[in-house]
């Protein structure tokens, strides 16, 4: 057991464990162990998470909720989430890798997220960027074929739920844009310009377009 | 290499951050550790005072360092089983809305080690293996505790080192107790509120269910992610609330918050360094060590991220099936067509090149191991300084504690080398380095690279570990080396095309972790009861200062050269041959 050890006067008596064997202090350390873990997963585990829950719902409730965007009063997209857009009208978002819990593709599965781990060097990472710059020379006919296609165009993001792309991966569909929809380029790129997010402090991150944003503002412009 | 302005002044800028956080946050450990007031006394202190008497721990008991290291086993020991419990039997407990089954015996100790020992390897997707009371109870109480857990090592190694009488170490329940309630609490109730502003959802509810503008269906998982992500990123843990972990718009909605949690990643580790040289009485030791750590984090950094914003030369060759002039364009553009360019697979497009190779440097370099971007799809070059980081200890300001008890062994070894070299008794802190101290940093800093190499070399002549490679030529290799180098070193990042959820994964896996964990802290321990209470010499003309930058450059050359030659053979058929091959053309 513990001896105690006498200090001088005026401080509190200390007791010592030095003097403990092993054994002993494996004993000593089971009660503290077993009640610190129940007491420590009540503060942690239980209390910590719904206090902060209870603060977000009151403070943040958008955000807290997944930052819903509603259109005609229905939920549409999450702000932050990044969808599947295939129609001619609407700018399109980068290559998703995920899948459905079968494993088969899954584009913006917002249930499952993950990216495609293809190594630098496996032949499968050419065609699979082979095959997607096939679809996007299929999807712009009208831009030349010695603009060079953004890498972020035809590679899968990390989540893949970016709902982001480049400006210069904007600037490639704009052709399209405005031939289905009939405006001139020149309007196209006004909203693409005016919906730029730049750096954090003009320095963290990169400037990019919210796909979302972009479309539904394409879209409030023609009075859609 | 490739580089831009804008990607090293994201470097600079993060690293100056860094520089003046260390003081005030050093200080506040001082406040914390050494049961100074701090201003959260009048809520925290009767409950502090209530979780000593419900435990029974005599708050003003002293511990020799066997006594601490059982105490701290132990309790991990709880932890772990109790971690174990809940997840085999969490398809008969409450909590349980989405019906999940018991998770099976290799999955269940794997993670139950993974989270205990602060590595949060997860072979698992969470939202679809573990019930909402695993994830709750189970998985964050561990996110705090081998956090606060690691802390307490370093605080108590530190205590070895400088104190010049008793064999006393401190209390391990004392310490564990107020690195909780006094410093993780208190930030990760600001931190996760920060995080749900800036986008990070915090409900109990089940998933959204959205029709886009298309007319497709999206179900979209929420949670209480906010929570979860504050104490994973500041305790260095890394285990991820969604697969995609940090990369999930989720869990790093912007470029803020993807700087906040880079910064949550070192602070504790740089404040601990300042806490160091504190304790010790003199400043300028912990600042001599933060300038050893600083200038290998930022070779690291830039190495890295001139990998990556050069590109894949491979993909510059391709170019559409039908029309050979149609190519994509990997080079940066800064203001008309702005496009981040480089090796953009895998990668988020508002972290872009720059915040991303930022934050896989930081997370490695620390303990974390959350994950911004996918590294095995990083090229060669900058998928090794992650590997490379891990694997030297990750003692570049040293996450919560474990790293930084690693760095102070390569400090006895630089002063033991330098002894040699001018022929004197080595001493560090006035106290003289000697056969036993040696013998134990030694043990400590083999024993890394013995589970690492050796459970690799294991796994590759095993045809089981082979065949669950999915990049094959040296690639694969890398993936395997990755993996043990990553459960080893408890940092938890992956090279995620291994497929690592088999028994031989995971029981070695776990094997891995608890030797990187405990094979390395009980040498260390040991080390620090050896040099506790030792007489201190005062310094004469022919000590060696282990202040200023002679002695920071002294530990860098001892922490490259043991880094180097233990792993440069595996590397160089790794990560270096296929670096050389995708230069040259080649895939597989």
């Amino acid at each position: 057991m513990a001896t105690t050890v006498e200090r001088a006067a005026g401080t509190p008596a200390m007791t010592d464990a030095s003097q403990r064997s092993i054994i002993q202090s494996v004993r000593a350390s089971v009660r503290p162990a077993i009640v610190l873990t129940l007491a420590l997963t009540v503060i942690l585990g239980i209390a910590y998470p719904t206090a902060i829950t209870g603060l977000a719902q009151v403070f943040f409730p958008s955000q807290a909720n997944g930052s819903l965007v509603y259109h005609n009063g229905q939920p549409v997209a999450s702000a932050l989430i990044g969808q599947y857009w295939t129609q001619p009208q609407y700018f399109h978002g980068r290559p998703s890798a995920t899948v459905n819990l079968a494993g088969t593709p899954a584009p913006y599965n917002a249930a499952n997220s993950g990216g495609s781990n293809l190594g630098p060097t496996n032949a499968a990472l050419q065609a699979e960027v082979q095959a997607n710059i096939d679809i996007v020379r299929q999807q712009n006919p009208d831009v030349p074929d010695t603009t060079p296609i953004p890498i972020d165009l035809v590679t899968s993001s990390a989540s893949g739920l970016d709902p982001d792309i480049s400006v210069a991966g904007a600037y490639y569909q704009i052709p399209r844009i405005a031939k289905v929809r009939g405006m001139s380029q020149d309007a196209v790129r006004k909203i693409v310009d005016a919906h730029i997010d730049g750096r954090f402090l003009g320095l963290f991150g990169e400037p990019r377009i919210n796909v979302l944003d972009l479309n539904l503002a394409l879209d409030q412009a023609q009075g859609k | 290499m490739t580089f831009t302005f804008n990607g090293l002044a994201q470097i600079a800028v993060y690293f100056l951050l860094i520089v003046l956080l260390a003081k005030p946050v050093g200080l506040y450990l001082v406040a914390v550790f050494e049961r100074k007031n701090t201003w959260f006394e009048p809520v925290l202190h009767p409950i502090e005072r209530g979780l000593y008497w419900v435990s029974g721990v005599k708050e003003d008991e002293q511990q020799d360092w066997k006594a601490y290291t059982v105490a701290m086993l132990i309790f991990t020991v709880a932890g772990l089983l109790l971690l174990y419990a809940i997840e085999r039997l969490q398809g008969a407990l409450p909590l349980n809305p989405t019906h999940r089954t018991g998770v099976d015996p290799a999955l269940a100790w794997n993670t139950a080690v993974s989270f205990s020992t602060n590595t949060n390897w997860q072979n698992y997707g969470g939202e679809t293996t573990m019930s909402y009371l695993t994830q709750m109870l189970g998985l964050a109480f561990h996110n705090f505790t081998s956090a606060a857990v690691g802390l307490a090592l370093a605080v108590a190694v530190i205590r070895g080192f400088v104190r010049r009488s008793g064999k006393a170490l401190g209390n391990f329940w004392v310490d564990l107790t107020r690195g909780i309630l006094y410093l993780l609490l208190p930030i990760c109730i600001v931190y996760a509120l920060f995080l749900v502003w800036q986008g990070v959802p915090q409900t109990f509810n089940g998933s959204a269910v959205v029709t886009s503008l298309e007319g497709f269906r999206q179900t979209i998982a929420l949670g209480p992610v906010a929570s979860q992500e504050a104490i994973k990123m500041l305790g260095t843990n890394g285990g991820g609330f969604f697969n995609a972990n940090s990369a999930h718009p989720f869990e790093n909605p912007s470029p803020f918050s993807n700087l906040i949690e880079m910064l949550s990643i070192f602070t504790l580790g740089a404040g601990l360094l300042y806490f160091f040289g504190k304790v010790a009485g003199n400043v300028k030791l912990g600042w001599a060590l933060f300038g050893a750590v600083g200038f290998l984090f930022l070779v690291g950094a830039v190495i890295c991220f001139g990998a990556e914003q050069n590109g894949n030369p491979l993909l510059a060759t391709v170019h559409a099936t039908n029309d050979a002039v149609v190519h994509v364009d990997q080079t940066y553009h800064e203001f008309a067509l702005a496009q981040p360019g480089g090796n953009m697979e895998g990668k988020e497009m508002r972290f872009g090149i720059g915040s991303s190779t930022l934050f896989t440097t930081v997370t490695t370099d620390a303990s974390c191991g959350a994950i911004n971007s996918w590294l095995d799809s990083y090229t060669p070059i900058g998928g090794m300084i992650p590997m490379l980081n891990i694997a030297l200890g990750e003692i570049v300001f040293g996450g919560v504690g474990s790293g930084h008890y690693g760095l102070l062994m390569f400090v006895v070894l630089a002063v033991f080398i330098a002894g040699l070299m001018v022929g004197r008794t080595p001493e560090y802190l006035g106290k003289k380095i000697e056969q036993r101290e040696v013998q134990m940093a030694a043990i400590a800093l083999l024993i890394l690279p013995l589970s690492i190499l050796g459970f690799s070399a294991f796994a590759i002549v095993y045809p089981h570990g082979v065949s669950q490679i999915t990049n094959p030529g040296p690639h694969g290799l890398s993936e395997i080396l990755y993996a043990y180098t990553s459960q080893t070193g408890n940092n938890g990042s992956a090279f995620a095309g291994l497929a690592t959820n088999t028994p031989f994964y995971n029981w070695t896996g776990a094997f891995a972790m608890l030797i990187g964990r405990f094979g390395f802290v009980i040498p260390v321990m040991a080390l620090a009861g050896v040099l506790a209470g030792k007489r201190v010499a005062p310094a004469g003309p022919g000590t060696l200062p282990t202040t200023g930058t002679l002695f920071a450059a002294l530990v860098v050359g001892v922490i490259v050269i043991v880094g180097a030659l233990t792993f440069f053979p595996a590397y160089a058929l790794g990560p270096i041959v296929e670096h050389l091959l995708m230069i040259n053309g080649k895939s597989f």
